[in-house]
């Protein structure tokens, strides 16, 4: 372990080996949030924390989940569609969570 | 009944927790066949049963078994449920049947956001399932919980659907087998606690059948569930139901059951 930790990493991301595809990244940046159906007890105790901080006009708190991730494809069309799947497909559950995201060039 | 006659198999995901319970139960228990699958081998070793264990499978990350899902076992496992195999997912192995969608739904945090590990009482809403075949409907069982996310949710067309089918094998219920809001335990849709597939060959349950199996720890009300799933295969292959849970029991732990009456 000490040896490594004086070795400074070339590749922190393990995305280097990527670029080589396309040539075009993109980062989609994602938010997942619980529907306003489902009952959020999570973002009801942080509200509970905020009225005992005493910052006045803040309510109706709700937690969500922020991912972020690089795509390799050479068109944002690509990118998206490929973050659209992996929402649909494992990032979101659609029973309980809606997604929104964007996708930038790198 | 012969012993060893059902082979089950346990799967194992990395965070898994009650995967030796079960297996336990399975083997010395009921001195049954009973065998660990490692998550990455895509092979289910002939097993007849497929237990879904609780745990932690990979830290919860994501959602309580949304990763489990991805792990090669679950393709054969998807296949073995869709061909009519027997598949009971207990706590954290109900969450992957969700995730996986075999069965509906999802399992939200519990409303109190506590962690919750205790006994409760369930009520039998359906004994002509695979699993609950050595239950009367409407008997009360006594079988612990221990878990964060267990409070079901699903749309009203599936609730619907899921109580039309008779799909809600077990409610949380008072002492009496009263259904009411200061028995569920984590806020559960109708105090739901377990459902089958629409085939009934595939159940989930939060609480822990195989925890209520040994004497020695107090309740055995769980060896009902792992009892209906052999009279399954008993009748299924001799054509005769059977008395089972005594005799082998006896037999597998060398007449200990005799010290708790």
């Amino acid at each position: 372990m000490k040896a490594n930790m004086t070795t400074k990493p070339s590749n922190p991301h393990g995305l280097n080996h990527r670029q080589k595809g396309t040539g075009t990244m993109y980062r989609s940046r994602i938010r997942i949030t619980l529907r306003p159906s489902i009952l959020d007890p999570q973002g009801k105790a942080v509200g509970h924390a905020i009225e005992t901080l005493g910052v006045g006009r803040v309510h109706d708190v709700r937690v969500g989940k922020y991912i972020e991730m690089m795509v390799d494809e050479s068109t944002p069309e690509g990118a998206r569609s490929a973050t659209e799947e992996v929402c649909k497909k494992l990032l979101a559950n659609p029973v309980m969570e809606d997604y929104t995201f964007e996708v930038e060039k790198i | 009944m012969t012993a060893g006659a059902v082979k089950f198999g346990v799967v194992v995901f990395p965070g898994s927790n009650c995967d030796h319970d079960a297996y336990y139960a399975a083997k010395k228990v009921f001195g049954q066949e009973a065998e660990f699958l490692w998550h990455k081998e895509a092979d289910l070793k002939g097993a007849d049963v497929i237990v879904l264990p609780g745990g932690f499978s990979y830290g919860d990350y994501l959602r309580c078994g949304a990763i489990a899902r991805f792990s090669p076992v679950m393709k054969e496992v998807v296949r073995f449920a869709q061909a009519g195999g027997t598949v009971i997912g207990i706590c954290n192995g109900f969450q992957i049947l969700l995730e996986s969608g075999l069965l509906p739904g999802v399992l939200l945090r519990n409303a109190s956001l506590r962690f919750a590990c205790k006994y409760v009482s369930l009520r039998v809403e359906n004994a002509s399932t695979r699993f609950t075949n050595s239950c009367a409907k409407g008997e009360v069982l006594r079988i612990p919980i221990a878990h964060g996310d267990g409070n079901y949710f699903t749309d009203q067309a599936t609730l619907e659907h899921l109580n039309e089918r008779e799909q809600i094998v077990f409610r949380y219920c008072d002492e009496r087998g009263n259904i009411t809001d200061g028995a569920n335990p984590n806020g559960s849709l109708q105090n739901i606690a377990g459902i089958v597939s629409e085939r009934g060959n595939v159940l989930g349950m939060m609480p822990h059948p195989e925890r209520a199996s040994d004497p020695a720890l107090g309740h055995t009300d769980g060896r009902k569930i792992f009892q209906s799933i052999l009279n399954e295969f008993i009748s299924r292959t001799t054509g005769e139901s059977m008395e089972l849970a005594g005799d082998v029991y006896l037999s597998a732990t060398g007449g200990r059951r005799q010290h708790h009456g």
